[in-house]
């Protein structure tokens, strides 16, 4: 009994579709490892710069940031979520009572919690309309602005790549992630439905 | 509708055990004969060959068009009306399209009816096949580049899967149910497995979560779970029968079944294995205070709609006809779905058709032969792990929140619809 449970066992390892690998692509050059624009939340992935709030000032008016956000992060267009949260007062605010509407709809650098998210979604998804043409410098500029704004970070605080991770964050450790998730299992243990 | 409970239970009883389907068939069309003599229409007055022809040109045969009397239509959601283009380029707005579950047939959607969505606008990216590469790396032994033919080369699988946008939660304001449920299509996707990908790769052991990019105007990235990735994400490049349409993501997107919308990362050109949440900028939308919203926002669970009669719908005169819906799940298959038309009191079994298929929409029908009364008709389905969708209220009871019609469920929302029918057999929406 014991060696036909090991059969299919054996069976399986035999099989090509287990272990087999098809030799189909091709390996990535060093130059196109590099365009990769994926971020981790220690700051692994990071291009090279700096910026200042001062600079990052300056560029919020020159990329039309100003446009959609209004000046100094509050006040734009319906459409565009304001950048700086309700009475910023400092660290120990409760940072999901700082934010207009709550959860997705909040000011960015309030209810993020690493400071490498605010840098990736400025370099991803700004300025609307010409996204991704931000160099690296203008990005650490203008996160340096929008943390300035919050008062997270003092206002002559130069970011780059090394330092911007460790930025303190409004939120903390105040949030969740996803569950962890198996196939056939319920959304939520203990939820119904 | 107890006017005549005995020929009822019978078909009830028939749709329940999912036989004699041809039969109940032919009962329904003698009785709507035996009732309806006069609604029938006129028998065409020209002989069967000398209908109108529908003029030939290249364009036609070379790729069909549907009869000009199909007039179902997608719409823009939030009640934004077709045909106004200056609005489809609202300025930073998403775009949500929406497919007409109302005239729906089978299980699947036309290509060209799909739902679909986008980060700002209308942007959909322009992409040349031949240039348009996939990069798979991070702890991987073997970084690899793809090119579309690569992908093509490798074993395929075909499969039927949902895609569900989080945002579509009836309200008590939505008129019909593709305001509704619109934003919700189930379609066959072929490609290739992204587990037969990271095994070709050299996935390594410490990889714990994965990380999607699209080639979009954002480069739009979600972070998920690398068990997923080896359980059942499709790396699709066809769809219904065709490449993916460019709203769908051509040439190539991910399909993550029961998963949120936005994690079936179109326009795919980048997959990144990582051993931490990554937190990129799709996944900020994802981050909640509490366990529960951030669960209730993640994946589907098991859910269905009535779309026949539906909002906006009128029966024209009482007598049989099939209530007939989707049923789907996050989950899993569908494992079975009952429908009241009396509110919810009580329940009969409907009639699925087909075999169901996991994370896929399956169609249910249930004969019935409406007494011309008012009735408040719904569905609700059970899926393969033995979740029931709830009602609302039930929604709102677990979770400790207040109840009233305009309460919105938290996350993904798979609440049971009701449509109510009026004695002149309008339909309306029923949530109440």
């Amino acid at each position: 009994m014991g060696s036909l449970r090991i059969v299919p066992i054996l069976l399986l390892l035999a099989s090509p579709a287990l272990a087999q690998t098809y030799s189909i692509g091709r390996a990535p050059t060093a130059a196109e490892l590099a365009q990769s624009i994926t971020l981790s939340p220690t700051g692994e992935g990071l291009p090279p710069g700096h910026g200042s709030a001062a600079e990052g000032a300056v560029l919020y008016t020159q990329k039309n940031c100003v446009v959609c956000h209004g000046p100094a992060g509050v006040g734009g267009v319906t459409s565009a979520p304001n950048l700086i949260g309700n009475k910023g007062t400092g660290p120990g605010d409760d940072a999901w009572k700082r934010v207009r509407g709550g959860e997705a709809d909040g000011a960015l650098p309030i209810l993020a919690p690493n400071a490498t998210i605010v840098w990736d979604y400025i370099n991803r998804g700004m300025p609307l309309g010409n996204e991704g043409s931000l160099t690296p410098n203008e990005v650490y500029a203008l996160t340096a602005y929008l943390f300035v704004l919050n008062k997270m970070i003092p206002e002559d605080q130069v970011l780059d790549q090394n330092n911007l991770a460790q930025v303190k964050m409004p939120i903390g450790t105040d949030w969740v992630r996803p569950p962890d998730w198996k196939p056939g299992a319920p959304r939520m243990a203990g939820y119904p439905y | 509708m107890d006017s005549e409970p005995s020929s009822r239970r019978e078909l009830l009883k028939g749709g329940a055990l999912a036989v004699g389907a041809a039969a109940a068939g032919a009962s329904v069309s003698k009785t709507a004969l035996a009732q309806t003599p006069a609604a029938a229409p006129a028998l065409p007055s020209y002989a069967v060959n000398e209908a109108p022809e529908i003029p030939v040109s290249p364009d036609v045969i070379a790729y069909g068009v549907r009869s000009h009397y199909v007039k179902s239509l997608r719409i823009q959601e939030d009640g934004r009306a077709p045909g106004t283009t200056a609005r489809y380029n609202d300025f930073g707005l998403t775009l949500h399209i929406q497919t007409p579950l109302q005239d729906s047939i089978g299980t699947i959607q036309a290509s060209s009816l799909h739902y679909c969505a986008t980060t700002k606008g209308a942007f959909v990216p322009d992409i040349d096949p031949a240039q348009h590469t996939l990069l798979i790396d991070g702890l991987v032994d073997r970084p690899r580049i793809f090119t579309m033919a690569d992908l093509r080369r490798f074993p395929s699988v075909t499969r039927f899967h949902f895609i569900e946008c989080i945002a579509n939660s009836a309200s008590v304001t939505h008129v019909n149910v593709q305001q509704s449920h619109g934003t919700c299509s189930n379609a066959e996707w072929t490609g290739v497995l992204l587990s037969t990908l990271l095994k070709e790769c050299g996935l390594q052991d410490k990889a714990t979560w994965f990380v999607a990019e699209g080639a979009e105007e954002v480069k739009g990235a979600s972070t998920m779970p690398i068990n997923k990735a080896m359980n059942d994400v499709i790396v699709a490049y066809g769809m219904n029968g065709e490449p993916l349409r460019p709203q769908n993501g051509f040439p190539v997107r991910l399909v993550v079944p029961g998963f949120e919308g936005i994690f079936n990362t179109k326009w795919l050109r980048h997959i990144k294995a990582v051993d931490q949440y990554q937190l990129n900028m799709n996944d900020f939308g994802h981050i909640r205070r509490d366990e529960t919203s951030a669960a209730l926002g993640y994946t589907w669970g098991p859910k269905s709609i009535i779309t026949f009669p539906s909002g906006r719908q009128k029966l024209p005169e009482r007598g049989w006809y099939e209530i007939t819906g989707l049923a789907w799940s996050g989950n899993g298959a569908v494992r079975k779905v009952e429908v009241s038309t009396d509110g919810g009191q009580t329940w009969n079994d409907a009639e699925l058709k087909g075999i169901p298929l996991p994370k896929a929409h399956t169609r249910f029908g249930l004969m019935w032969n409406w007494d011309g009364d008012e009735h408040v008709i719904m569905s609700r389905t059970t899926d393969e792990i033995g979740v029931v969708q709830p009602t609302r209220e039930q929604v709102a009871k677990v979770l400790g929140l207040p109840y009233s019609p305009q309460f919105r469920p938290p996350g993904t929302n798979n609440t049971i619809m009701p449509w109510k029918i009026a004695r002149d057999g309008s339909v309306t929406n029923g949530i109440a």
